[in-house]
C-alpha cells in the first residue's frame, strides 16, 4: 500500500509583482518538504500562523500548485492525477463559515454530501447517524445561520468525516472554539479513526497541547521548513535532557533583566511575568544540578520564593528549543 | 473522470439550493419581478406616446423577457464563483470530484427556474396590459429558438465564470461594465437591423442578440429581422457548441492559473 501522503522537495513560493517602484518579492511558504505519512496515522502539522501549514494542506487538496517538488496522495500525483486525488480526500478548515444560510444543518450536509457520488438514500442514513453521534440531532432543522460556531464547527466535521475519505485534512480544527467543544470536537476526530484503521489524518495546529494529545506523529514546521518529525514522546525525550522550573518570588521587583544576563544562573532560556507584586521567572537549566546556584542568585537579588515546580517537557518546550522562540513569539514577529 | 451520475447528482443539488432559498426569501418576488415589469411598461409607455408601431411594444415585452436571462447569466452564474469565494464554499467545490460544469449548470437551471417566474411576469404583463399579441402557429418554433438561445448563453456564462476564478472581483468589474453595452447591442428594445449590418452582424456573436431576433420573427411574425430565422437558428445552434468548447477549455486554463498564481482560493482577492 502506498504512503497516504508522501512529498519529497516540495517547495511553494508567492511572487508580489513590483508596484510603484517597489521591487519585485518572494515568500516561500513552503520550503523543501519531505514528508511520509502511512495509511492510519494521525500526523500533526505543528506550527505558528504563517508557518506555512495551511498552504501545504492546499497543494495537497489539488488547490494550489506547488512552485518544484513532488506531492502525492494514496500514491496519486497531486498536480498529474488530481481528479483522482479528489475522490479520496477531504478538507475542514477551523473557522470555516462555509454553506448557504438559509438551508438547514441536514439539507447543507445532503448538499455537500451530493458533490461526491453519494445517492439521497445513502446520504441521509450516514447524515442522521452521524448528527445523532455528534450531538446534533436536535438541530437537524436549525438554519445555518443561526448556528453558534460550536454548532457549525460539527457541522463542519461531519461534512468531512460524511464522505468516507482516506485522507482527511483537518486545518486548525479546534480554532475559535471554547474548550468545552474543542474537547467534543478532539473526541470527534479520535472516534472517527478509530472506526477505520485504514484511514488518515493530517491535522495542522498551532496548539501544540492539541497534537500531543492526538498525533501517533508530527512535524515541526516554521518558516516553511520542516524542522522536526517523530512521535510526540520522542520528541519530547529528545529535548529531555533540559530541566524547566517555575519559581514565583516576592521581592524581585524589576530584576528579571538582571537574572537573564547573569552568566551564573547557567539558563537556556528565562521568561519572566509580574503581576500583583510577584514575580513569576520560567526558565531552562542544562540539568537539576543548576537549579541550587539559579535560585542562590534569585535570593542574593532580594527574591523570597513562594512557589517553586518543576515543568515537565511538552512539545512546546521542544517547538522553542527548535525554533528559537515560543509559537506566540513566532507569531508577534511574523505579523 | 468523473461519472455523468455523479456530475447530475451535483448539478441537481447545486440547482436545488437556488430554488429552495429563493422560496425561503419571498423578498426577491418583488425585486426580481415587479421593478423589472415596472421598467418594461416604462419602455412601452414611450413608444405608445411617440406613436410607434404596435409590434414596438411586442419587441419590447419580449426583450423584457430575455433580459432577465441575461442579468442571470451575468450575476446568478459567472459572478457566482466569486459569491462562492466570498462566502467559503469555493474550496469544497473546487476539491471535490466533479466537473466545475456540473457546479455552473446546476447554477444555471436553478436560476432559470428563478429567471423564469420574472419573465412570465413580464409577458403576462404585456399580454394582459398591453394586449401584445403573439403567432400561435409560430410559438414552437420560437420555443425551439428560446432553448438554442440558452445553451448558448449560459455556455457564455460558464466562459465568464472562467474569469471569475482567475481575477475574482476584478472581473466583477469587467462584468458590471459588459452589461449596459449588451443592452444595447442585443436589441431588446427595438431590432438589431437598425443597427446597420455591420454593427447587427458584430451583435450577432452575442446569441441573444441573435435569439431575440428570431424569436420576434417567429412568435410575433415581425419583418424586421436581421437574418432569416433558420440561419440565426444554426447560427445560435454554432455558438452553443463553440461556447460550450470555450468554457470547457478556459475553465480548466484558468483554474490551472488561478493555481499557479495562488488565486484560487483566497478570499479577498
Amino acid at each position: 500500500m502506498p504512503p497516504a501522503i508522501r512529498t519529497r522537495n516540495l517547495t511553494r513560493i508567492y511572487r508580489k509583482s513590483p508596484k510603484r517602484g517597489a521591487p519585485a518579492a518572494e515568500f516561500r511558504a513552503v520550503d523543501d518538504v519531505d514528508l511520509e505519512i502511512q495509511p492510519g496515522e494521525l500526523f500533526g502539522l505543528l506550527g505558528p500562523n504563517g508557518a506555512g501549514k495551511t498552504t501545504l494542506i492546499k497543494i495537497l487538496c489539488t488547490l494550489l500548485f506547488p512552485t518544484s517538488g513532488v506531492a502525492e496522495v494514496c500514491g496519486l500525483d497531486i498536480v498529474k492525477d488530481c481528479e483522482r486525488v479528489r475522490e479520496k480526500i477531504n478538507m475542514v478548515s477551523g473557522g470555516e463559515a462555509s454553506g448557504y444560510g438559509l438551508l438547514t444543518i441536514r439539507e447543507q450536509l445532503w448538499v455537500f454530501s451530493q458533490l461526491y457520488g453519494l445517492t439521497t438514500k445513502e446520504a441521509l442514513s450516514r447524515i442522521d447517524r452521524m448528527l445523532d453521534q455528534y450531538g446534533l440531532a436536535a438541530d437537524a432543522g436549525t438554519k445555518i445561520n443561526r448556528l453558534s460556531t460550536g454548532m457549525r464547527q460539527k457541522m463542519n466535521l461531519i461534512r468531512g468525516f460524511m464522505t468516507g475519505p482516506s485522507v482527511l485534512f483537518l486545518d486548525e480544527p479546534t480554532l475559535g472554539l471554547d474548550a468545552h467543544i474543542a474537547r467534543q470536537a478532539r473526541g470527534f476526530i479520535r472516534d472517527w479513526m478509530a472506526e477505520d484503521r485504514t484511514r488518515t489524518i493530517l491535522l495542522t495546529t498551532h496548539y501544540l497541547a492539541e497534537a500531543q494529545e492526538l498525533c501517533d506523529r508530527v512535524a515541526i514546521i516554521h518558516q516553511g521548513r520542516i524542522r522536526a518529525c517523530d512521535t510526540p514522546a520522542a520528541l519530547i525525550a529528545a529535548h529531555r535532557g533540559d530541566a524547566v522550573f517555575e519559581v514565583t518570588l516576592t521581592g524581585l521587583d524589576g530584576q528579571a533583566e538582571r537574572l537573564r544576563q547573569d552568566a551564573d544562573m547557567k539558563v537556556s532560556r528565562l521568561d519572566a511575568d509580574v503581576a500583583a507584586g510577584r514575580t513569576t521567572v520560567r526558565f531552562t537549566l542544562p540539568d537539576d544540578a543548576a537549579l541550587t546556584g539559579a535560585l542562590s542568585r534569585m535570593a542574593a537579588l532580594g527574591g523570597k520564593i513562594v512557589n517553586l515546580s518543576k515543568h515537565e517537557v511538552t512539545l512546546e518546550d521542544v517547538f522553542v528549543k527548535i525554533a528559537g522562540q515560543s509559537i506566540a513569539e513566532a507569531e508577534k514577529s511574523s505579523e | 473522470m468523473s461519472s455523468l451520475a455523479n456530475n447530475l447528482r451535483a448539478a441537481s443539488a447545486r440547482a436545488w439550493i437556488r430554488v429552495v432559498a429563493a422560496n425561503r426569501e419571498l423578498s426577491w418576488v418583488f425585486f426580481e419581478t415587479f421593478l423589472p415589469a415596472m421598467t418594461t411598461a416604462g419602455y412601452v409607455l414611450v413608444y405608445r406616446a411617440l406613436g410607434a408601431p404596435a409590434e414596438y411594444e411586442a419587441y419590447v415585452i419580449l426583450g423584457g423577457v430575455m433580459t432577465a436571462f441575461w442579468l442571470n447569466v451575468l450575476w446568478g452564474m459567472a459572478a457566482q464563483f466569486f459569491w462562492e469565494k466570498d462566502m467559503g464554499n469555493l474550496d469544497i467545490y473546487m476539491m471535490a470530484p466533479i466537473s466545475r460544469m456540473s457546479i455552473l449548470l446546476g447554477m444555471a437551471v436553478g436560476g432559470m427556474l428563478g429567471t423564469a417566474m420574472r419573465s412570465v411576469v413580464i409577458l403576462v404583463l404585456g399580454i394582459a396590459l398591453f394586449h401584445v399579441r403573439f403567432e400561435i402557429g409560430g410559438l414552437a418554433a420560437a420555443f425551439g429558438i428560446f432553448l438554442l438561445s440558452m445553451t448558448a448563453l449560459y455556455g457564455l456564462g460558464m466562459m465568464l465564470a472562467s474569469l471569475f476564478l482567475l481575477f475574482g472581483r476584478g472581473a466583477q468589474r469587467w462584468v458590471e461594465v459588459a452589461q449596459e453595452p449588451v443592452y444595447l447591442m442585443s436589441g431588446f428594445y427595438f431590432p438589431i437591423a437598425n443597427l446597420g449590418f455591420t454593427a447587427a452582424a458584430i451583435a450577432s456573436a452575442f446569441p441573444l442578440a441573435l435569439g431575440i431576433d428570431a424569436i420576434r420573427q417567429t412568435a410575433l411574425g415581425s419583418d424586421t429581422g436581421f437574418l432569416p430565422v433558420g440561419v440565426e437558428a444554426g447560427a445560435l445552434a454554432a455558438l452553443a457548441v463553440l461556447f460550450f468548447l470555450l468554457a470547457r477549455r478556459m475553465l480548466r486554463l484558468m483554474e490551472n492559473r488561478a493555481k499557479r498564481d495562488g488565486k484560487l482560493t483566497l478570499k479577498w482577492q
